[in-house]
Order: structure tokens, then C-alpha cells, then sequence
């Protein structure tokens, strides 16, 4: 009974919230109700046992990859008129992606629904005593092996063209600080001490010195200092 | 160079920094704890004004307004009359320690040693008119703390 | 919590004493915190050879609440255009995500609120979430210092907690398991059983400091504490605020202090194991006694890096973040991979 509540009230915030990204005003509350659209989605998840998957998509999508958003949208200056304006023009081709893309999702939905063709190999481990962790690993490692792999080398893959692009090395005028340079001097290398007198007819001797008093000296008309 | 490394790696730098702040920690402590401890003062501590009397109760200023001339921060005021037995005396003796710097140039500046300024410094006003001395109360602040002051200038004679 | 389902019913007996048991967790841990403050004052005052807070009470015992009835008693200030909604529940979800952790963070072999398989990525998952507290505290104060001191405060922790992360990847390796408890029943063997030399710090020193470093880092403590920078941009992200809701800021960035601490000595030092070899008479028995000195002895460490180094530079923050923890622990989780495979592996 409970469970039953428990599911209905996430599900009512789940949609609701969904529905308050796309609605709302302020760019930054819609990225916030993003935010609380995928904690409850974690909690369904969470009430599905699945506390692995429900604990890291909070980690990943909440604690980092919104959390992006969130900055790129505080920083942005977004004048909402301007959006706004072109609202009724590009509606019926809106509608059109929707439907199109709804119609994709009814289909593979219904032609083929959401059970893993090969659940027999997840049947030889035991749920009851096993972690969840224990039993994503197991399945990731064995029979997914194979996209695991080529999901992290996509990933690896837009890891190195974000630095790529990123990372021009090319202007001649940019600024580089090597810290580990700047942490490694020393005294010695940045200060050179001179040895001066203080009087002012021994500083005469030395000629850098003499140098320096004729340029003050001149500079206040011949008068002494 | 394999110094500097092994400085780096290790972190000695930050460990010898931890050590001093370690050993600090058991060191004796400084703090004043004020109310109940203070500080010994100089004789020459320049604080709340007074003025002074003579020993058989006249008092000293003479109303000659070189204090009002010198003060830099013009925080004296001065009237002076002729009394009934023919002394020039002050009618008024205004300091405003609001503007007063307490350079101790009025001091300096008196000829009979009436204006002085004493060690006292733990006095308030709790509205900005309290700090408006008028003669009455500079006489009697120096009736008050008369040995104090004495006791001062007799410290400090031999240096002046 | 049988006599009140009795009581009170199923399901309400069920929730009080849930209730209850929150309220025994949160409560102490508060009351902790309000002297950590009070230590923090002290221990920095006489590492400057200062006295310290010595008047509310006999030696300043009684500083704690002083403070806080201060923070109770002041005006609450609101901005100037600012969203109400976002400025003022910000930080609540700072605090409850600091005190949310503890739900998971057992106090020896038994005594634990919720029982979570996977409480290690609960903890993570839960302190990252934090973020937000700053983050909207910084926007929602419609100012431009506060704005940049959540920003700083932002990047540096989301940097940082990826150290963190690979950091007790680590001790994952090692100990099989994402279960806070059986990480610590897994360093009760080795060598002398139990003891000091068997718990995860040794073996898994790099990762040690650099969890430690990072966590520095992830409470926004000093040296690495730019985001407040009093010199620069005044307070930070809660410049802001006044009276109890920066109350909450200080008190939730020092249960995060504790979290930390908690975490490190749980998992590098053993949590609640003894020190000495399990099979010596008194000082051999493991018990919460242990966990509350481990935990106290980082605090101390943290106040301690607080008094003794300078504010670190904010490029050079976020160079050590990415360019040298990150690195480091990647080169040693291959090579603790290497170990653990090898015939030298002292893991079975």
C-alpha cells in the first residue's frame, strides 16, 4: 500500500516537474526542476532495488553534469522576449519533431519491449545474497563487455576532441604561467644585492653609483640631496 | 635537483611549517587579558587633560591662551578676564576631546604648568556633549588625581 | 521499536522510531560540531600564541552558544530582487545534505541508522548534491561577489571530488565491496590482525594523502579556502546572508569537516578497529571509542593546516585538482590493479 503511494507521489512530481522545465520563466528554475525531475527518478529507481543505478545516476547527472548546466546557464544573458518571439512561426514544425520523435518511441516500445535478450545469464546468479553492484559488474563485464567497450572509447573519443578543440597552442600572443616554474624559484635567481655606502663622496667611487647620483642631481636642477 | 625533488615529493616544506605551528602551540601566550591585567605606562602618557592648582589651592593658568595658539587640531577655547583682587584668570577653559589629538602640545606650551594631560585613559562619554570638558571638571579631574600627576612630572623632571 | 509498533501502531510506531533514532544520530553530532568551532577557535588562538575565546563561561566553555544566540537574535536580511524561493531554501539543502550523509556512516560493528548496501556511493552521491546549496546560494543573492565566490566554490569542489572519487576507488579494489561496514571488517585481517599496520593507510598511502588533500578541498577549508577569501571577495557565496541562515552555511561546512573525517579514518584507518592487535586484552578491543579518536585526531589536523598555511592561488587549486592528484591516482589504481593480480598481493 505504501509502495503503491510512495510510487504515485514521485510519479505526480516526476511529470509535474518535467512539465515545470519546458514552462517555466526563469531559465535557471527550469534547469532546477531538471534537477528535481532526476532525483525523483532515482527514487522510482530506488523503489525498484536498483539502488546502484538510482545512486549513480544522482552522482553523475545531479551532482556533475547538471551542475554544468546550471553554471552555462547562470552566466548566459538570456533575454526571454527575444526567444519567445519566434514561438507561433516555428510551432507546427515543433510538433512535427514531436510526433515524429513520439512515434519512434511508441514503436520500439511496443515492437520490442524493455527485456534483455539475455536474461537467462543474470538467473544463474543468486539476487537474493549478491550486491547490486556485484550483479551490473557481472553483466557489464561479461555479456555487455562488448558496448561497454565501445561506449567508453565514444566517450574517450569526445574527451580528446573537447581538448582538441579547446587547445590552441597556435596564437603566438597567449599568456602560459608554468606554476611549477614559478613555485621552484628562489631568492638568489630573482634578487641581486649591491653593495653601496652610505655616505655620499663614497658612493662616488662606484661607478654604477655615480651614475645614478648624476641623473638625481640633475633632475633636481643641481641641488643636492 | 634530486633535493629539490625529494623537497617537493615529500612535502617538507608544508612539514616544517606544521612543526613551527606545533611548537607555537605550547608556547607561553602573550594575550593581555585587559580588565584585570594592563600594561605598566609611561610618565609621559598623554591621556585625559587636567588642570592643575597651586599647593594653597590657587589655581595656576594665567589665561595667557598659548595653549589655545599651539593646538593644532584648535580644540581648546579660551576666555579670560580680570578677577576682582587683579589676576588675569579664565572665565572659560573649554576642551573638546572629540577634536583633540592629544599631541601634548598644550602641555608643552604652558608657562605655569597648569594644562596637563595624565595617564588617565579609561573614561567615556556616552554621548558626544560628555566629551565637552569645561574648566569645572578640568579642575576637578586635576584636584582628583593631583599625587598621580605629580608623581609624573617628578619621574620625568630630569629629562626635560 | 516493538513496544511503540505496539503502541502506536504499525506504521507509526515504524516512523517515530525512525524519528527517534534520527533525532539520536543528528542531535550529538550537532552538539560536536558547536565545540569543533569552539576547538577550532582555541587551538588556532594558541598556535598564534593567543588565548582565545576564555569568557562565556569557565574557560569559554559556554562560547558555543553564545554564538549561536547571537545568530538566533540577528535580523534575517533579504536582498534586494532576489529570488526568495532559491536564496532562502539554499541553505537547507546544504545542511540537510551534510547531515544527510550520516545516515549511512556507521558507529562500530553494529550500530548504524540505515543499514545501505551501497552506503560508500550513497555518501558520495549525497555530498555532491551539496553543490547545489552553494551554487544557488551564490545566484540567488543577486550579487556579483557572492555569485563568484559560488562559482569558485562550484568548480572547486566538482574538481576535487573526482579526486576524491579515484581515491577510494581504491580501497573499492581492495576491499570488494561498496558496504561502509565490510571496508572496515576487511582491514580487521592482516597483518597482526587488526592492528595499526593492517588497516588500508599503509598499503594505500598515495590514495590516503591525496583523500585527505582533497578533502581539505571539498569543505572549502583552508589552504585551499579562495572561495570564501576573505581578502578578495569578502565572504563568498553566503555573503549574503545574515543571522541563522549563515548559521546553517558554518554549521554545514563543519558537519562536511566531520563527514570527511568520519569517511578517512572508516576508510584508511580502520573506522572503529583498534590500533592494537585485536587479541591483546583492553586496548585490543574495537569499539565507537576508537572511531571518535581517529576522527578527532584529523579534525585536529584539519585546524592545524588552517593555522599553518598560506591561502593557496586559484589556477594553482585547480592545477593540482586535475593536473596532479588526478594523474597520481590514475597511475596508482592501474598499479594497485597490477599488485592485486600479482603473487605478491597481500588481499585474498
Amino acid at each position: 500500500m505504501v509502495t503503491v503511494v510512495l510510487f504515485y507521489l514521485f510519479a505526480v512530481i516526476l511529470v509535474g516537474s518535467a512539465l515545470r522545465v519546458i514552462t517555466a520563466k526563469n531559465p535557471v528554475h527550469s534547469v532546477l526542476f531538471l534537477v528535481l525531475a532526476f532525483v525523483t527518478a532515482s527514487c522510482l529507481w530506488l523503489m525498484l532495488n536498483v539502488e546502484f543505478l538510482a545512486l549513480s545516476l544522482i552522482l553523475i547527472y545531479v551532482g556533475a553534469v547538471m551542475v554544468l548546466f546550471l553554471f552555462v546557464v547562470m552566466m548566459l544573458d538570456i533575454d526571454l522576449e527575444e526567444i519567445r518571439s519566434g514561438f507561433w512561426k516555428n510551432l507546427p514544425l515543433a510538433i512535427l519533431l514531436g510526433v515524429v520523435i513520439l512515434a519512434e518511441m511508441v514503436t520500439i516500445l511496443v515492437r520490442r519491449p524493455i527485456v534483455v535478450t539475455g536474461t537467462a545469464d543474470v538467473q544463474v546468479l543468486n539476487p537474493d545474497n549478491l550486491s547490486n553492484s556485484y550483479q551490473v559488474g557481472w553483466l557489464m563485464y561479461t555479456q555487455y563487455s562488448y558496448p561497454v567497450e565501445l561506449a567508453s572509447m565514444i566517450l574517450l573519443l569526445g574527451l580528446v576532441v573537447a581538448v582538441a578543440l579547446t587547445l590552441r597552442k597556435t596564437n603566438k600572443n597567449a599568456k602560459y604561467q608554468n606554476i611549477a616554474a614559478q613555485v621552484a624559484t628562489s631568492s638568489t635567481g630573482r634578487v641581486t644585492m649591491l653593495k653601496m655606502s652610505t655616505e655620499i663622496d663614497q658612493i662616488a667611487t662606484n661607478e654604477v653609483a655615480k651614475e645614478v647620483i648624476a641623473e638625481i642631481t640633475s633632475a633636481d636642477g643641481g641641488s643636492k640631496k | 635537483m634530486i633535493r629539490k625533488f625529494i623537497n617537493t615529493y615529500l612535502l617538507t616544506e608544508l612539514l616544517r611549517g606544521m612543526a613551527l605551528t606545533w611548537k607555537v602551540l605550547f608556547t607561553p601566550k602573550v594575550t593581555l587579558r585587559y580588565p584585570e591585567e594592563k600594561t605598566p605606562l609611561s610618565p609621559r602618557f598623554r591621556a585625559l587633560h587636567a588642570l592643575r592648582r597651586y599647593p594653597n589651592g590657587e589655581e595656576r593658568c594665567i589665561g595667557c591662551k598659548l595653549c589655545e595658539a599651539v593646538c593644532p587640531a584648535l580644540a581648546i577655547t579660551i576666555d579670560a578676564h580680570e578677577r576682582e583682587d587683579g589676576t588675569r584668570r579664565t572665565t572659560r577653559y573649554d576642551i573638546d576631546l572629540t577634536k583633540c589629538i592629544f599631541c601634548g602640545f598644550c602641555e608643552e606650551a604652558c608657562p605655569v604648568d597648569a594644562i596637563v594631560e595624565t595617564s588617565i585613559h579609561e573614561y567615556h562619554g556616552e554621548e558626544r556633549g560628555d566629551l565637552f570638558y569645561t574648566k569645572e571638571m578640568l579642575l576637578a579631574i586635576g584636584d582628583k588625581y593631583e599625587p598621580i600627576i605629580a608623581k609624573n612630572r617628578e619621574l620625568d623632571h630630569k629629562y626635560r | 521499536m516493538d513496544t511503540l509498533q505496539h503502541l502506536l501502531g504499525n506504521y507509526l510506531g515504524y516512523g517515530v522510531w525512525h524519528m527517534l533514532c534520527a533525532v539520536a544520530v543528528v542531535v550529538p553530532l550537532t552538539i560536536f560540531v558547536a565545540y569543533l568551532t569552539f576547538a577550532e577557535r582555541k587551538i588556532l588562538a594558541y598556535m598564534h600564541a593567543r588565548l582565545g575565546a576564555n569568557r562565556v563561561g569557565p574557560k569559554g566553555l559556554l562560547q558555543p552558544f553564545a554564538d549561536l544566540f547571537k545568530f538566533v537574535f540577528k535580523e534575517l536580511l533579504t536582498p534586494y530582487k532576489i529570488s526568495k524561493g532559491v536564496f532562502y531554501s539554499s541553505p537547507l539543502i546544504i545542511l540537510a545534505c551534510a547531515l544527510l550523509v550520516w545516515a549511512v556512516i556507521p558507529f562500530n560493528a553494529e550500530l548504524v541508522f540505515a543499514h545501505v548496501n551501497a552506503s560508500l556511493l550513497y555518501v558520495v552521491a549525497i555530498s555532491s548534491l551539496g553543490i547545489y546549496g552553494i551554487i544557488l546560494a551564490g545566484w540567488s543573492g543577486n550579487s556579483k561577489y557572492s555569485f563568484l565566490g559560488g562559482v569558485r566554490a562550484t568548480a572547486q569542489m566538482i574538481s576535487y571530488e573526482l579526486a576524491m572519487g579515484f581515491a577510494l576507488v581504491g580501497v573499492l579494489m581492495v576491499s570488494g565491496s561498496l558496504n561502509l561496514k565490510e571496508i572496515v571488517d576487511n582491514q580487521a585481517v592482516g597483518m597482526l590482525g587488526g592492528s595499526v599496520l593492517s588497516w588500508n593507510w599503509l598499503p594505500l598511502f598515495p590514495f590516503f594523502l591525496v583523500y585527505l588533500i582533497s578533502g581539505v578541498a571539498e569543505t572549502n577549508r583552508a589552504p585551499f579556502d579562495v572561495c570564501e577569501g576573505e581578502s578578495e571577495i569578502v565572504a563568498g557565496f553566503f555573503v549574503e546572508y545574515s543571522g541563522t541562515s549563515f548559521a546553517l552555511f558554518m554549521l554545514a561546512e563543519y558537519v562536511n569537516m566531520v563527514t570527511i573525517s568520519a569517511m578517512a579514518s572508516l576508510m584508511f584507518l580502520g573506522g572503529w578497529l583498534s590500533p592494537f592487535p585485536a587479541s591483546w586484552s583492553i586496548v585490543g578491543v574495537a569499539g565507537f571509542h576508537w572511531l571518535l579518536l581517529k576522527v578527532c585526531i584529523l579534525l585536529f589536523g584539519f585546524i592545524w593546516y588552517r593555522a599553518t598555511f598560506p591561502r593557496y592561488r586559484y589556477d594553482q587549486i585547480m592545477r593540482l585538482g586535475w593536473k596532479v592528484f588526478l594523474p597520481i591516482t590514475l597511475v596508482w589504481i592501474f598499479v594497485l590493479g597490477l599488485w592485486m593480480v600479482s603473487p605478491l598481493t597481500i588481499w585474498k
